[in-house]
């Protein structure tokens, strides 16, 4: 499996192989429902849960609405700490930034802190392409990177691999990267975090650049917050000379005040921990002597398709995001399609909102992410920051079947409806017609009733998505409106 | 109190005894409930695939058809929160494409007047003894749109419970959705039909007899599971329970 999502297939046919996947959906079932439970126990112990919630949409869509500000004035404040700041306004520029400033460091290997917008740009590869070695150091990255695999979870990258075979990817791959696992090494959870620790520790050591993202920057003193269950990330963050940052402009909040509310809702909805374990947080460069820290600090600002979604006021909401992964955890789909079938590093319902706006929808697999739910609302329910990703789904399914107006790179586009929905679209215009004459559904009604006999339990073409795996509902020998008119007379209408 | 039945297009065409039971029920309770025969179809399948702009005009035909009543009673969850939640958003969403307010406008008398039929029951009739007799263990699955959308809460229950014989047992993994989210169903039909297993499996753990539910589309999609999985149990529309008595029993 190839480190990227390139080419990938519409959603339904990714989703096909992995609900016939019984292990994934093993691992699958478990994880998301053991975290399920526990994170609905630690909201539940929280009495303003929902203050807290409506504060932390409202935080960020004020940040949203007034972030050319808030932008400016963290540049300033991280300039002032000593810090660099850079402007990216895709992913091959951020791209090109990261590999000249490691390059003009001299060396050849650096080391990662978990991060989804350095994913999201494909950073890895494109170090490799200039003969740099990026380590992922979070247990879970490792064990995505070490297997050659994909992320299929925000926060849990290896959610669809279990014990067994963590320690098979650990025993097989670890030598080639640096310290082997382990001489018998087994499944259980304490080895295998040991044999993580061994074989990360010499590169924390090593390591003279770390890169990292942050979950948030704080615009009135240029700090940058990273939140993490391990450690690792902390290693990172104070052990290399140089410290390089790529963070989506999105994730600015304006003051520390705010952090106090993404501070009590992100632990809970992502880990089910009252309090997160490291809380990381740096302004600036640190003087050498003077405590730990990076003496050259970076920060690249990526946008990379966000003020495009900025700009579509329905879609927009998808920016308040803070990456807990709740909405994965809880939906059905994702359980049973599993994270690589949406195509990108960000999968579930949010992913499903916001690769199509930050990519487009014009490839097979963005066209069909906003089809990917049944809108059964329950990502919407446990999100922290209240995006309505139903809403956001209808809406952009709209953009797929109809095209329109849709801002990218800073220009307003025309769309063309997708490929594909032809006859899906003339289906709904003549349903729309029928529904229109009253008298057309009744006599559609009535010659179903009259040839039910006849009616084939399976359907042909399109219909066969149904009953493949469902029977037909039976026909009535009279529709409701029939036996209203002949017991209580109603005018017929037309 | 002039009261409608939106019966919606797929009980109308699909599934008449919910709309008979829903009329012998409200009838029962003193309710006279009318049924305009101009009325088809609120819209949901377009506005939810992403036709917003063919489901407007069945919007706007629905608020001509029942916009004079004082309240529209419909035995669907879905149809119901179509009505409540996204009809307001049309409006919104006409606005933002400079249309004015005439969609808004056009919308709104029936938003608020527009009840899912457990909803009516308990908030409007003010009932939760219907005198229905239902001798059956039965487990309610309560579906996605009346569980969030519209808030029903413990309605359904708390009906069911008071009905005479009818033992009402837990569904495991109640609040996870059948999976059968309309054109869901089709356009992703292999993780539609897992979902809709994983329901038929759950419900069966129970030792029901009976799976009731306040939405037939999503029975349907329950239904046609279980026939293919060849499992015994009844779906079956809370309507026709709570109209059933022991003089005249559902069968």
């Amino acid at each position: 499996m190839s480190g990227t999502f390139v080419g990938m297939p519409s959603f339904p046919e990714a989703a096909h192989a992995a609900v016939g996947n019984k292990t994934l959906r093993g691992n699958l079932r478990h994880a998301t429902h053991t975290i399920r439970a526990k994170r609905a126990k630690a909201v539940a112990e929280v009495s303003d849960w929902a203050q807290l919630r409506e504060a932390g949409r409202q935080i960020k869509d004020h940040t949203l609405r007034h972030l050319d500000r808030y932008l400016v004035q963290l540049e300033d404040a991280v300039t002032a700490a000593g810090g660099t700041v850079h402007w990216a306004a895709d992913a091959d520029e951020a791209n090109r930034i990261v590999t000249g400033l490691v390059k003009a460091t001299g060396e050849s290997e650096v080391v990662k802190v978990k991060s989804m917008a350095t994913q999201e740009i494909g950073l890895n590869e494109a170090l490799e392409a200039e003969g740099i070695r990026a380590y992922e150091t979070d247990l879970a990255e490792l064990i995505v990177q070490l297997g050659k695999d994909r992320p299929s979870h925000i926060l849990v990258p290896a959610i669809h691999r279990n014990r067994g075979e963590i320690r098979d990817i650990f025993r097989s791959e670890m030598g080639e990267w640096g310290r082997p696992a382990p001489d018998g090494l087994t499944d259980t959870p304490a080895e295998l975090a040991e044999a993580a620790r061994l074989h990360l520790r010499e590169k924390f050591l090593r390591a003279k650049v770390g890169i990292s993202g942050a979950n948030f920057m704080v615009a009135e003193t240029g700090t940058l917050v990273v939140v993490e269950s391990e450690g690792n990330g902390r290693m990172c963050l104070t052990l290399p000379e140089t410290l390089i940052s790529v963070v989506g402009i999105e994730k600015i909040v304006p003051t520390w005040r705010d952090l106090e509310v993404f501070l009590q809702t992100l632990p809970r909805s992502s880990t089910a921990e009252r309090m997160n374990p490291y809380t990381s947080m740096w302004t600036g460069t640190t003087d050498a002597g003077t405590a730990d820290g990076p003496r050259a600090f970076h920060l690249v600002l990526l946008d990379n398709g966000r003020t495009d979604t900025l700009a579509d006021q329905v879609g927009r909401q998808a920016l308040r995001c803070i990456r807990c992964s709740a909405c994965l955890n809880v939906c059905p789909v994702y359980e049973r399609a599993g994270g690589h079938a949406y195509g990108s590093v960000y999968p579930g319902p949010i992913g499903a909102i916001l690769s199509p706006q930050l990519r487009g929808t014009e490839s097979e697999i963005d066209a069909s992410l906003p089809y990917a739910s049944s809108l059964c609302g329950a990502c919407y329910e446990v999100c922290p920051v209240a995006i309505d990703i139903p809403e956001v789904l209808v809406h952009l399914r709209e953009r797929v079947v109809e095209g329109g107006t849709v801002t990218r790179a800073g220009n307003k586009v025309v769309l063309k409806p997708a490929k594909g929905h032809a006859a899906e679209r003339a289906a709904m215009r003549a349903a729309r017609w029928v529904f229109g004459h009253p008298g057309a559904l009744r006599s559609g009604q009535r010659l179903a009733s009259r040839s039910r006999r006849f009616l084939p339990r399976t359907l042909p073409g399109p219909g066969r998505a149904w009953s493949a795996s469902r029977d037909l509902p039976a026909v009535p020998a009279e529709p409701f409106r029939d036996w209203w008119q002949r017991t209580h007379g109603g005018q017929e209408a037309r | 109190m002039r009261v409608a039945l939106f019966l919606t297009c797929v009980n109308d065409t699909l599934y008449p005894n919910t709309g008979r039971a829903v009329v012998k029920l409200l009838s029962r309770l003193g309710v006279e409930v009318d049924f305009p025969m101009a009325q088809t179809c609120c819209g949901q399948a377009h506005y939810n695939t992403g036709y917003r702009h063919e489901a407007e005009p069945l919007a706007l035909k629905f608020s001509d058809v029942f916009r004079e009543y004082d309240a529209i009673v419909t035995p669907s969850g879905s149809c119901g929160a179509m009505v409540r939640e996204l009809y307001p958003r049309m409006g919104e969403r006409a606005r933002a494409e400079g249309r004015g307010e005439a969609v808004a406008t056009a919308l709104a008398p029936v938003v608020p007047k527009t009840y899912e039929l457990t909803e009516f029951l308990v908030d409007v009739v003010g009932v939760t003894d219907v005198g229905a007799y239902y001798p059956r263990r039965v487990t309610y699955h309560p579906t996605c749109h009346g569980l969030r959308s519209l808030g029903l809460g413990d309605r359904p229950a708390r009906l069911l419970r008071a009905v005479e014989g009818l033992e009402l047992v837990e569904l495991p993994g109640a609040e996870e959705c059948c999976g059968f989210g309309g054109t869901f169903a089709l356009k992703n039909p292999d993780v539609s039909a897992a979902m809709g297993v994983d329901k038929v499996r759950n419900a069966e753990s129970t030792g029901a007899e009976t799976l009731c539910a306040a939405d037939n589309s999503c029975l349907m999609h329950i239904a046609g599971t279980m026939a293919r999985l060849h499992v015994g149990m009844r779906p079956v529309h809370i309507a026709e329970i709570l109209a059933s008595t022991k003089g005249d029993p559902l069968v």
